[in-house]
């Protein structure tokens, strides 16, 4: 199986993408960063409910890739992949409201942290915690192109650990077997919660698995938001003409610990410090920005533009109202759309005294 | 007109659905050209083509969350499972990810999970299973387990185009033993609705699926020997359980027996013992019994397999000591 290259040297080929997509890939990958800098604030001040999950140092996996979809192709992000969602249209606010739990956030505050989606409009979908679930799915929402011969290609993500499962496993056998046109990316980032990598599998590489579907497996420095990008592309590429499907795995690094309150004890000395100060995706990619020639000003005012747009997210979530006790009765299923789900507690009883109650309670006596 | 199989009255359901709305496919093991392990599938493959009628790898999980996906983006999947008690394999997926989607990201997903269920008929621990009662506390998913032929055929057009995850229980027993007549046309059982199958006033048996065949068996027994009337109540669907049918009957005959073919604890009979004690209590001229299998996993021999599973004269000793009551 063929291994992609990093971004061939000729500066003038950047990927193919034109000196503002360079920049508005910038954006997002500043955003990504920024928007989850913000959100330990407000969760070292208690607003978020809950726990918070960082994707320090992955941010030019979740966006280089994401950036390879077109508008109507469907994305399937884990939740190291905020970056991803923002370039598939989720706001800022979305993903305060989400941490926050508020009644206005995108799922009404059932859901946590970046457990949402918007299959109407923007065309990603909401994770559920059991790791490789989405990949079956997501073989699923590709099927449906195939059928109804539709030009589009889904993106699902996996991290090493979900590899493990069986979910994984049968859900891109299916899609193999069916020829979706499905990309998977396997973000390696050296850790399961605490596990290594080494701990999960024993094979060298995770795109060596595609060997097992007979798909193309092919593997990318993840850290490098345009070596992603180009090989997400040629795997979109390749879904959308009728290849099927492809395993990435993305090289990465897990900066942060599995959750907030992961003190990361299991972690080698020195191993993140080196990671931080010689393989950090913003740094590189800043890097490689200023030396096409782009101004560090003009960097420093996308910079701005990102900490407004916090600024007012921040705002609006932080005036959001909580969720009513009530609506969480709501909408389990389509019909009634309104139906309580405790039916016990209340409401039913009603049903059954529209009933005349008899003159004596059956026959026994006392 | 012809008479029809239970088995027979759901391909009939997959057939018409499947001519109806092109968004229905199925997808399971050997499905197509085999037309699946008990022929319900059979001649779907050269009416609909392989896009529709789908063999799939043995991977429950896998198509079960194809299925879902397919679901989210408008489709309207059937799987099979060969046999119903491999729904297990996909027991995560099922629950945590379809039964939860309208409720925690606003996805529909109108997809059914059918396949041959229950026991006498010698399958073994492993092809005789009922496992509905470990889908009944799943918030977001519904349950149908028919046991005639009409209904069969009438509640798998209603799970085809129910907007929510339906559970079909086909009881293997009954697919090739019953025959009725179907009406004519678009024949369509409400999901949710019990069927009152036999008349009565003196006692009344809630049951579904293989088991309403021999509570009517005893019911009749009991008139001819014991002159009571007993009245049969087909659930026909368990999630969601028709709470005003259960209340009805039991205004009606004031005794209750439950009896149902899946293990004894934690079975339905429980549930439905509860939703009567709440419902109807000041009702009841007698404790509600049940009548259901033995807490043991299906054995294989006849001889066993009988003892377990509940049998007609089971269901008559109950009846006798509740009237007697």
């Amino acid at each position: 199986m063929a291994v992609t290259s990093a971004l061939a040297s000729d500066p003038a080929a950047r990927a193919g993408l034109s000196r503002d997509q360079l920049l508005e890939i910038y954006y997002w990958m500043r955003l990504t960063r920024s928007l989850e800098e913000r959100l330990v604030n407000l969760y070292r001040q208690t607003k978020v409910v809950g726990g918070l999950f960082r994707s320090l140092g992955q941010e030019a996996c979740a966006v280089g890739s994401a950036y390879a979809l077109r508008r109507e192709d469907v994305l399937s992000p884990l939740i190291r992949n905020l970056g991803s969602m923002l370039v598939k249209g989720a706001t800022p606010v979305e993903v305060v409201r989400q941490y926050m739990a508020t009644g206005n956030s995108p799922t009404r505050g059932r859901e946590l942290n970046i457990h949402f989606g918007d299959l109407q409009e923007r065309n990603f979908v909401g994770q559920i915690s059991h790791l490789g679930d989405m990949v079956p799915v997501m073989a699923g929402v590709t099927l449906s192109f195939k059928l109804r011969k539709e030009p589009r290609v889904g993106l699902v993500y996996v991290g090493d650990g979900a590899t493990s499962t069986g979910a994984f496993h049968e859900g891109i056998n299916f899609a193999a077997v069916q020829r979706c046109p499905l990309v998977v990316i396997a973000e390696n980032n050296g850790y399961a919660y605490s596990t290594p990598t080494s701990r999960q599998c024993a094979a060298e590489r995770l795109a060596d698995k595609a060997v097992g579907y007979g798909i193309p497996g092919l593997r990318a420095d993840g850290n490098d938001v345009l070596a992603t990008f180009e090989v997400t592309k040629q795997a979109v590429d390749r879904a959308r003409s009728g290849g099927g499907v492809t395993l990435i795995e993305l090289m990465t690094y897990r900066r942060k610990g599995h959750a907030e309150h992961d003190n990361q004890s299991y972690v080698p000395a020195g191993e993140i410090e080196r990671w931080a100060a010689e393989n950090d995706p913003l740094d590189r990619y800043v890097e490689r920005l200023t030396g096409e020639g782009v101004s560090v000003s003009e960097l420093e005012g996308i910079d701005a533009r990102v900490v407004q747009e916090i600024d007012r997210a921040t705002d609006l979530a932080e005036g959001s109202p909580p969720p009513e006790p009530r609506d969480g009765l709501l909408g389990v299923y389509a019909d009634p759309p309104s139906a309580a789900a405790l039916w016990y507690r209340e409401g039913l009883r009603t049903a059954v005294e529209q009933h005349e109650r008899p003159a004596s309670w059956g026959t026994h006596d006392g | 007109m012809a008479e029809v199989t239970y088995l027979e009255g759901i391909r009939q359901a997959l057939f018409e659905e499947m001519e109806r709305d092109p968004n229905v496919f199925c997808l399971g093991e050997d499905i197509g050209a085999y037309g699946g392990a008990f022929k319900v599938t059979d001649g779907l493959l050269d009416r609909f083509g392989a896009d529709r009628v789908i063999d799939t790898p043995i991977s429950e999980t896998g198509f079960v969350g194809a299925a879902a996906g397919a679901a989210h983006m408008g489709m309207r999947p059937v799987c099979e499972m060969q046999f119903i008690d491999f729904v297990s394999c996909a027991y995560s997926i099922l629950t945590n990810y379809v039964a939860t989607a309208r409720y925690r990201a606003f996805l529909p997903c109108p997809m059914v999970v059918r396949g041959p269920s229950g026991g006498y008929v010698r399958g073994g621990p492993f092809h005789s299973q009922n496992p509905e009662a470990a889908f009944l506390h799943t918030p977001g998913l519904k349950i149908v387990y028919p046991a005639t032929a009409g209904d069969a055929k009438g509640l798998m057009k209603a799970a085809i185009r129910d907007d929510d995850c339906v559970l079909f229980f086909e009881h293997k027993y009954l697919y090739r033993r019953i025959k009725e007549e179907l009406p004519q046309g678009d024949h369509v059982v409400p999901i949710g609705k019990a069927r009152v199958a036999r008349e009565g006033t003196d006692l009344s048996i809630i049951t579904y699926a293989a088991t309403v065949w021999k509570s009517l068996e005893a019911a009749a027994q009991l008139e001819r020997e014991d002159g009571l009337s007993v009245e049969v109540l087909d659930l026909r669907s368990l999630l969601p359980l028709d709470d005003e049918a259960i209340v009805a009957t039991v205004r009606k005959t004031n005794r209750v027996l439950i009896v149902h073919e899946d293990t004894v604890t934690g079975g339905i009979a429980g549930e439905i013992t509860a939703r009567i004690n709440d419902l109807a209590f000041e009702w009841l001229d007698a404790p509600v019994k049940r009548v259901a299998a033995h807490d043991v996993p299906l054995p294989y021999a006849p001889q066993l397999e009988d003892f377990v599973l509940p049998q007609v004269p089971d269901i008559v000793r109950a009846a006798r000591w509740l009237a007697a009551y």
